[in-house]
């Protein structure tokens, strides 16, 4: 009986014993983070400083129980730490927002588990500064200084007087003849300006090439329709349109109800100029500018009436949409060279040369890239890249 | 005078564009934002100016009794009882407005963006008319993409969808990387004639 109570006691000693080893085990404090570093966020205004670390230990290992962390921040070494912001599992970084520039910090970060949660070591102090040069954009600098030089060279050379060759744009000397048709069939000019405002590039572009068109028609005596989606693009489109009239010597012939404001809602923009196109039936459509989904809306209406139709747009998604319905389409660049190109000006001129050439120097940048790249090397991907 | 002082506001708030570009650094880190911020408050000014001109050419042409002067009714009544409903209403989901909003101005703009379906097949099968080597090369690769993106094309070979994706992901990007790079460059070439005042037309008149 004896042994048999002493074996029960055995039993109940060692089960208590692994019991209370076991839960000593589970409530161990999470490894703390390693190698806690805190340093002024790079390239920015100022007021950020990132801290990085080494996961806890038992963070996706050992007791695997580590459910985030929380990063501490100080001003003074060694005490008065309080909470900033937390991190989820697995995270190695955090940026605090709320630093001030020029105060020094001391940051610690916490690894949490479900009870209880271990500090690593303080970090060496940190300080917030704001750079005066965002370094991640040198090769933006250098591109933009290059390409800047060569466009600046070309037209100085233009100034000089030298002849320069420009490649022809079939889409641009189709506008002349367009107008021309128009105004044998005695036909308005509808003229679209894309449907995004002056704060878009391509509609800047928009404005320069409706000056040269608003004066051609002028000079031909047919009524020029420039409905707008924009508001800005509207009154800019009212000032380009009377202006050139002026220059053109007809400052009578202008008529402000043909250029009028439309609606911002893209499809009721659509709506409102395919009205416009089956009412009044131009003979010569131009759309130029920054176009969404309505392109094809418009140009296959446009194609319906049976207008001469140029196209010309820097947005990639809709150039097949153009390319399908109109007579003619600018791609991409062309839009941006049409002014130039229409004016004949020399100094205008000479800057698509310089264009040319930098879209020559890119050229080779890609095919050295690409060779590089085959053999194995890639720093120059890697510094074209950097942003 | 008149064309001087919009050329020099060009050209210095072109550069400063630039440099915030480059220096992070406050005040130049935070103009686009404030450039953006001035850029909304002309816009809902220049919005007045596009709100009147609506209403002043659609009286005349009702005034005139032109072609199409109904049109015109309609837009000004509706006009007129929208703005009315959202100034005295509010704009929220239950007003008059938000009726409008819901049952007229979303259907009629859901309806004029279907119909570019239709506008699609038209212009497609004006396209994919074989009657020169680049239209052929069009329509074929047309097909095969159709092909790769359907079921049934899976089902009459595998590879289709692969072929399909072949396509989208090489010669088709290639040519759109080509194109944006051609739009990069044009774009850096405009906007430095415009900023150094060598493009003025945009103002208005050329030279």
């Amino acid at each position: 009986m004896n042994q048999r109570r002493a074996v029960f006691l055995l039993f109940l000693s060692i089960v208590f014993f692994f019991g209370v080893s076991t839960a000593a085990q589970q409530n161990a404090p999470p490894a703390p983070p390693t190698e806690v570093k805190a340093f002024d966020n790079p390239n920015d205004a100022g007021g950020t400083i990132t801290i990085t670390w080494k996961k806890s230990a038992d963070d996706g290992a050992g007791e695997n129980d580590v459910l985030g962390y929380e990063i501490l921040r100080s001003m003074a070494q060694e005490t008065g730490y309080g909470p900033i912001g937390t991190a989820s599992l697995g995270a190695t970084n955090y940026v605090d927002t709320s630093a001030v520039d020029r105060v020094t910090y001391y940051y610690r970060v916490a690894a949490r588990d479900r009870e209880s949660s271990t500090l690593s070591e303080e970090t060496i102090p940190a300080v917030a500064s704001p750079q005066w040069f965002n370094r991640r954009r040198t090769n933006m600098l250098i591109s933009v200084v290059l390409f800047s030089f060569l466009i600046l060279w070309f037209i100085e050379r233009a100034k000089r007087g030298e002849k320069l060759f420009i490649r022809p744009l079939a889409g641009l000397e189709a506008i002349e003849e367009g107008i021309g048709r128009a105004t044998e069939m005695g036909k308005p000019v509808l003229y679209i300006p894309g449907i995004l405002d002056m704060d878009d590039i391509q509609t800047i572009a928009s404005m320069a090439i409706l000056s040269r068109v608003a004066k051609m028609v002028a000079q031909y005596d047919i009524p020029l329709l420039v409905p707008s989606k924009m508001p800005i693009a509207f009154t800019m489109a009212q000032e380009v349109v009377k202006q050139a009239y002026i220059e053109a010597g007809r400052p009578d012939a202008y008529n402000s109800d043909n250029i009028p404001f439309i609606t911002m809602a893209q499809f009721g923009y659509a709506a409102a100029v395919n009205g416009i196109m089956l009412r009044q039936r131009p003979g010569t459509i131009l759309y130029l500018g920054a176009f969404y989904a309505e392109s094809l809306i418009l140009a296959e209406t446009g194609s319906s009436i049976g207008a001469i139709q140029i196209a010309g747009t820097a947005m990639p998604a809709q150039l097949p949409f153009f390319v399908v319905a109109c007579d003619y389409t600018l791609i991409g660049e062309e839009l941006f060279a049409a002014s130039a190109y229409l004016s004949g000006e020399p100094r205008l001129l000479g800057s698509l040369k310089g264009q040319d050439w930098g879209k020559a120097v890119f050229m080779a940048f890609i095919a050295l890239g690409a060779i590089l790249e085959t053999l194995g090397l890639h720093f120059l991907t890697g510094w074209l890249v950097t942003w | 005078m008149r064309r001087q002082v919009p050329l020099v506001i060009t050209f210095v708030a072109g550069m400063l564009m630039i440099i915030s570009y480059f220096i992070p650094r406050q005040p130049f880190g935070g103009l686009q934002n404030l450039f953006n911020q001035w850029f909304i408050v002309i816009v809902a000014f220049a919005l007045i100016l596009g709100a009147l001109n609506l209403i002043k050419v659609n009286a005349e042409k009702i005034r005139r009794k032109r072609p199409g002067w109904g049109y015109s009714a309609v837009l000004l009544i509706t006009f007129t009882v929208t703005v009315i409903s959202g100034l005295f209403w509010g704009m929220e989901q239950e007003t008059v407005f938000g009726f409008i909003f819901r049952n007229m101005f979303v259907p009629l703009g859901a309806t004029m963006f279907s119909l570019l379906a239709f506008f699609i097949a038209s212009a497609s099968y004006r396209a994919f008319r074989a009657r020169t080597i680049e239209a052929a090369l069009l329509l074929i690769a047309a097909i095969l993409v159709m092909l790769g993106r359907v079921p049934l094309g899976s089902y009459i070979w595998r590879q289709f969808p692969m072929l399909a994706n072949w396509i989208m992901a090489f010669p088709n990007m290639a040519g759109q990387r080509a194109i944006m790079i051609g739009i990069a460059l044009g774009t850096v070439s405009i906007s430095l004639r415009i900023i150094l005042g060598i493009e003025r037309s945009y103002l208005g008149g050329g030279e």
